[in-house]
C-alpha cells in the first residue's frame, strides 16, 4: 500500500538505486518515521528510504531535488527539538543508519574518520579500546548517530571541561542538494584554506546538505578522576557554589546539579542512597594528571564546605563513581516515569547567571502552577528545567506553554540561548528571531535559499520558512 | 459503527499505557532485532507509535500493523531497559490479542493452538506418536551437543539441528507425586512444562531428584496442560482461557508453598502474564491467579535462596570450563541472574566462566524463530560466538526454549559444546557426594 502523493515511477527510480528491500512505501513502515523525541505532533513522510552506500545516498539525494521532494535525514531520531519529522506530505526521510561504517582510527595524528550513521557510545568504545578518549557524551549516546551528534552540535556531561561536538570536528564531507560532494576541513591540525565550511555545517540539521563523512579529533584519555557529590540544605546555596567554583579558576570535567524534586524522582527509581531531604546536590568530577586531580579535588571540596554544603561524599573507587554517575544518568527517566509528557528544556545561561535561572524557575513553576524539575549541566550554565504534565489535558499544556515562553525570556534576559544543546528544529523556530532578530534569519535563509533554491533540505525546520 | 471506529474503541483500552512511551528511542540499544534489521517497526518504540497511530487513526492499516506487531521476541530487553517505564510486553500481547479477534486468527495458529494445545491429552498424544516416527526422518548430527537435522530437504525444518522429541516424555516417567516434605517443611508444587516433559525429561528428573534431596514435599499433578504462553503471543484468548482454568483445577493455592519451574518462560508467563491476561476468568479465578503467581518460583532462585544452596566448591584440578546465558524470561522479566551461576560454582567438576553480554537475547522468542529463522539464527550466531569465545566445553541456561536455540546454533557449525540446565549441574554434584 502506497502512499498517494508520490508518483510510482519515482518510487521505482529509488527501488533501482537502493533495490526494494531499502525502500519503505508501506504506512506501517511509513508511520514509523512521523516522530522523533520532541513534544511534537507527527507528520508521516512519504518515503523513507536506507542508503547502504555514499555513492546511493548521492543519487537519492539528487533524485530528491531533481523531483522537488523535500527530504529529511534521520539517524537514530532523538533529538529534541522536531528535527527529523517531515513538515510536508510529500517528504522523503533518508535513513543514515545502514551507513555506520568506522573508517579509519589514526593513533599517530590523533583523528577518526566515521560515517554518519555510526552510534556515538560504540564510537567512544573503539576509540577508547586504542587507549584514547572521545569526549562528547550526550545523555543519548547508547543509540544516537555521530552524524546527528554534529547535525545539532550536540553536549553532554563533560561539556565544561571538553566542549561540545563542534570541538571536535576536524572536517565534514557533505552532499549538496545536486548529490555532488563537497568537502570541508582537514585531518591537519590546522587548516586556514577556503570558508571554514565545517562550522556552517554544524548544527545546520540537515538544512544545508547531507554528511557522508565526518573527521573527528580524538584526544589522550585523562589519567585520572575523582568524583564527589555535595549536599544542600538551600537550592541558592548549591548553584552560588557552581558559580564560586568556576570563579575559583577551577574547571572540573563535570559538574551537575539536582533540584530536590529530581533528587526524590531518582531515588525512589534508583534506590542509590541519595538524600531525599536535601534542598540541591552537586555531583562533581575532576580529571587529568594524579597531582593536580588531588590538588583540584581538595579545593572544589574546600570551596563546597565555604559555602555550605551540608555534607560532602567523594567516591572512594571507581564503583562509588559509576554509582553517582548511574544516578545522574538516570534522571530524566527517574522524571519521565511520573507523568505521561515530559518536556525538557534546554534553555542556557552564562554560568555566573546559573543562581537567578535557578531562582527563576521555581518563580515561573508557582507562577503557573505547574511541575518543573530541574537538573543538568549547571557547570556549563546548560540546565534542563523539565516540565511534566499531560498533554491531554489542554488547559494545563496551554499554561506549559506560555511557562516555556517565560523561560526562553528569562535565559535571554540573561545574556544567554534558546538551546544550549538540543537544536532549533521546529520546536524553536517561531522564537529564534527574539534571540538572534529578524536581519540574522533573513540573512540566513538567504544562505539557505542560494544553497537549496527548491527548498527541499529539511524544510521548516532551524529558520522556519 | 465502521469497522475501524470499533478497533480504534477497543485500542483505547490501551491509551493510558501508551502515552508512557516519550519517544527517546533509547530501546534502540537493546533490541536484538532491531540491531539485526535497523528498522524503525523492529524496534518497541516504532511498535508503540505504530499502535498509537492506529488509535488516532493516522492510517488505515491494521494488518500491517499486525504483522509488524508480531514480528517481536518478546524478550522484554526493551521493558527492562524504558527510562519510562512503558509495560511494552503488556501492551504487545493485549494489543496482539485486540487485533487477533478483530482479524480473526491465522488458519494455520488455528489448527495448531485450538485443535492440539488447547487439549492437553491430544497434545500429549500427538508428540508421543511424533517421538515415534522422527527418527524416521531426522538423522543424528552433533553428538556432543544431542542434536539431529532432517534426512531429506524438508521446507519445514530446513536447515535446523534440532532436539529430538524424547522417547519417553516426563509424564510417562513420573506420572504424578504427592509426597509429605520431610526435614525442610517445604511443600513445593512442581509445574513441568511442555518442554521439560516432552524433550528434556531429564532435567525434569533432576529436578524431582534435587527436590527429594533436600526433602521437599512435592506436589504434582497429572495432565498438566501448557501455561498458555503460546496462545497469548498469537493473541489467541480462547485456548489461553481454556488452558488456565485447566491448570488453575489441578493447582489449588492452598497445597503447596511455592510453585516452582524449571523453565524461564514458564515462571515469567505464570507470575507476569497470568496476572494481566485472566480479567476474564472473573473474580475467583483472578483471586486464584494472584495467589499462584506470588507462589511461584524458578528452581534456581529457590534452591539458593530458600534452601541456602551455596556455591563455594571447591574447584577440582581437572574442572571443566562452564559458562552462562541469561535467559531474557528470568534476568529481565523476574531478576533471576545471580542464583544460576551459584549452582554451577556449587559443583567441583566444574570451573565458572562469564561470557560476553551474557545477556544478550539468544534469538529464539518461542513462535518467531519459526516464522523469521533467518533473523532468529544471526542474533543466535552472537550468542554462540559469545560462548565460543570463552573456551568452555558448556554452556548452562535456565530455560529450555533457550536450550533448544542455543544447541541449533552450535551445532551448526560443527562447535562440541554441551548445553545444559543449572539443575543438571546440582544434582550431579549431589550425585557424586552421594558416592
Ligand atoms: C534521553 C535523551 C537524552 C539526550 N541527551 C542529550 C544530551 O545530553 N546532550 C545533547 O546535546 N543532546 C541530547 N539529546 C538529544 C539528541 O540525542 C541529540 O540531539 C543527538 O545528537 C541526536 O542524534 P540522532 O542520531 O538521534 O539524530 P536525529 O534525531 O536522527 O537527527 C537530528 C538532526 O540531525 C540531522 N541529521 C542526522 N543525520 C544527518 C546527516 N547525515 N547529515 C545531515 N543532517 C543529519 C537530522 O535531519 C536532524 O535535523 C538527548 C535525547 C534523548 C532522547
Ligand atoms: S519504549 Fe521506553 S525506551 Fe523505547 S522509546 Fe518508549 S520510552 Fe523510550
Ligand atoms: S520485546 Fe525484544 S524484540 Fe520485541 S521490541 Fe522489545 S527488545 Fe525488541
Amino acid at each position: 500500500m502506497s502512499h498517494p502523493p508520490l508518483s510510482q515511477t519515482v518510487v521505482k527510480e529509488f527501488q533501482e538505486i537502493l533495490g526494494k528491500d531499502n525502500v519503505f512505501t508501506e504506512e506501517a513502515d511509513l508511520a514509523c518515521y512521523a516522530y522523533d523525541a520532541a513534544v511534537v505532533e507527527p507528520v508521516m513522510p512519504a518515503l523513507v528510504v536506507r542508503p547502504t552506500e555514499s555513492e546511493k545516498l548521492g543519487r537519492c539525494i539528487k533524485l530528491c531535488n531533481d523531483n522537488g521532494l523535500p527530504l529529511t535525514v534521520r539517524g537514530a531520531g532523538t533529538n529534541l527539538s522536531g528535527g527529523t519529522v517531515p513538515t510536508s506530505t510529500k517528504g522523503v526521510v533518508i535513513l543514515s543508519n545502514a551507513m555506520n561504517r568506522i573508517l579509519e582510527i589514526n593513533e599517530a595524528d590523533m583523528y577518526a574518520v566515521v560515517q554518519p550513521g555510526v552510534v556515538t557510545a560504540k564510537f567512544a568504545a573503539a576509540v577508547e579500546a586504542k587507549g584514547l578518549f572521545y569526549p562528547p557524551d550526550p545523555g543519548s549516546q547508547a543509540v544516537s548517530t555521530l552524524g546527528g551528534n554534529v547535525a545539532e552540535n550536540a553536549g553532554g556531561l563533560r561539556g565544561l571541561k571538553y566542549g561540545v561536538t563542534s570541538d571536535y570536528v576536524m572536517g565534514v564531507n557533505f552532499f549538496d542538494v545536486n548529490g555532488e560532494i563537497v568537502k570541508s576541513g582537514s585531518k591537519t591540525v590546522k587548516c586556514a584554506t577556503g570558508y571554514n565550511l565545517s562550522s556552517l555545517m554544524i548544527g545546520s540539521e540537515g538544512t544545508l546538505g547531507v554528511f557522508n563523512e565526518i573527521t573527528l579529533k580524538i584526544i589522550p584519555a585523562p589519567a585520572h578522576r575523582k568524583a564527589m557529590m555535595a549536599v544542600f540544605d538551600r537550592m541558592d546555596k548549591a548553584s552560588e557554589t557552581v558559580a564560586a567554583i568556576i570563579a575559583n579558576r577551577i574547571i572540573p570535567c563535570t559538574l551537575e546539579f539536582m533540584d530536590n524534586f529530581t533528587i526524590r524522582a531518582v531515588e525512589s527509581f534508583s534506590k542509590a542512597g541519595l538524600p531525599t531531604d536535601a534542598a540541591a546536590m552537586l555531583l562533581i568530577e575532576v580529571d587529568g594528571y594524579p597531582a593536580q586531580v588531588e590538588e583540584d579535588a581538595q579545593k572544589v571540596e574546600d570551596i563546597c564546605k565555604k559555602m555550605g554544603a551540608a555534607s560532602i561524599r567523594v567516591a572512594k573507587d571507581d564503583a562509588e563513581r559509576d554509582k553517582v554517575w548511574a544516578a545522574r544518568r538516570s534522571a530524566l527517566s527517574a522524571l519521565a516515569k511520573l507523568k505521561p509528557t515530559l518536556v525538557l528544556e534546554d534553555a542556557t545561561v552564562p554560568r555566573s547567571k546559573i543562581p537567578e535561572m535557578v531562582q527563576a524557575m521555581q518563580d515561573i513553576a508557582k507562577k503557573y502552577n505547574i511541575t518543573i524539575g530541574t537538573f543538568g549541566h549547571a557547570g556549563d550554565g546548560n540546565l534542563h528545567p523539565t516540565i511534566l504534565t499531560d498533554k491531554r489535558n489542554k488547559e494545563e499544556w496551554h499554561r506549559v506553554e506560555k511557562a516555556i515562553e517565560d523561560i526562553f525570556d528569562k535565559a535571554l534576559s540573561m545574556g544567554g540561548t534558546l538551546s544550549g544543546e538540543h537544536g532549533t528544529g521546529i520546536a524553536k523556530s517561531g522564537f529564534l528571531h527574539r534571540e538572534t532578530g529578524k536581519a540574522t534569519i533573513a540573512w540566513s535563509r538567504r544562505i539557505k535559499s542560494a544553497l537549496d533554491p527548491n527548498n527541499i533540505l529539511n524544510p521548516g525546520k532551524v529558520i522556519g520558512g | 459503527m465502521s469497522q475501524i471506529k470499533e478497533l480504534t474503541r477497543l485500542m483505547k483500552e490501551l491509551e493510558e499505557q501508551l502515552v508512557v512511551c516519550m519517544r527517546c528511542g533509547m530501546c534502540q540499544s537493546v533490541c536484538p532485532l532491531y540491531e539485526q534489521t535497523g528498522r524503525e517497526a523492529d524496534v518497541a518504540r516504532g511498535k508503540l507509535a505504530l499502535l498509537d497511530g492506529l488509535m488516532h487513526e493516522m492510517f488505515k492499516d491494521p494488518q500491517g500493523v499486525y504483522e509488524r506487531l508480531n514480528k517481536c521476541l518478546l524478550c522484554g530487553s526493551c521493558a527492562a531497559n524504558c527510562p519510562s517505564g512503558v509495560s511494552v510486553l503488556e501492551i504487545f500481547m493485549k494489543a496482539r490479542v485486540i487485533l487477533t479477534e478483530f482479524m480473526g486468527l491465522p488458519p494455520a495458529k488455528k489448527l495448531i493452538l485450538r485443535g492440539m494445545l488447547a487439549h492437553p491429552g491430544v497434545f500429549d498424544q500427538m508428540t508421543e506418536w511424533g517421538a515415534k516416527f522422527q527418527k524416521i526422518f531426522t538423522k543424528p548430527v552433533n553428538d556432543t551437543v544431542g542434536t539431529s537435522c532432517a534426512r531429506i530437504m524438508s521446507p519445514l525444518i530446513g536447515d535446523r539441528h534440532f532436539k529430538l522429541l524424547a522417547e519417553k516424555p516426563f509424564h510417562r516417567i513420573i506420572p504424578s507425586l504427592d509426597t509429605k516434605p520431610g526435614k525442610s517443611g517445604i511443600r513445593a508444587a512442581f509445574y513441568v512444562g511442555c518442554l521439560l516433559d516432552k524433550i528434556f525429561p531429564h532435567i525434569a528428573r533432576d529436578v524431582v531428584e534435587v527436590l527429594r534431596y533436600h526433602e521437599v514435599g512435592i506436589y504434582m499433578p497429572e495432565k498438566q496442560a501448557c501455561c498458555g504462553i503460546p496462545a497469548v503471543s498469537s493473541g489467541d484468548m480462547k485456548t489461553f482461557g481454556s488452558l488456565l482454568r485447566h491448570n488453575l483445577e489441578l493447582f489449588a493455592p492452598d497445597r503447596f508453598d511455592y510453585l516452582l519451574t524449571a523453565c524461564a518462560t514458564c515462571t515469567s508467563t505464570i507470575k507476569e502474564v497470568w496476572p494481566v491476561m485472566a480479567d476474564r476468568m472473573g473474580e475467583e479465578g483472578m483471586r486464584q491467579v494472584e495467589k499462584i503467581a506470588e507462589k511461584t518460583m524458578d528452581i534456581n532462585a529457590f534452591l539458593v535462596s530458600v534452601l541456602g544452596v551455596r556455591g563455594d566448591a571447591e574447584i577440582a584440578d581437572k574442572a571443566e570450563c562452564i559458562t552462562y546465558h541469561d535467559p531474557c524470561h528470568l534476568k529481565k522479566s523476574l531478576g533471576v541472574t545471580a542464583e544460576p551461576r551459584t549452582l554451577l560454582r556449587s559443583n567441583p567438576k566444574y570451573r565458572f566462566k562469564e561470557m560476553l553480554a551474557s545477556d544478550w537475547c539468544c534469538g529464539m522468542g518461542g513462535s518467531f524463530n519459526l516464522q523469521y529463522y533467518d533473523i532468529s539464527s544471526r542474533i543466535g550466531q552472537k550468542k554462540r560466538d559469545s560462548i565460543v569465545a570463552t573456551g568452555c566445553s558448556a554452556v548452562a541456561t535456565g530455560c529450555p526454549a533457550c536450550m533448544l536455540q542455543i544447541s541449533d546454533m552450535l551445532s551448526q557449525p560443527g562447535d562440541r559444546i554441551a548445553v545444559r540446565h543449572p539443575v543438571e549441574i546440582y544434582a550431579e554434584s549431589l550425585k557424586t557426594m552421594v558416592r
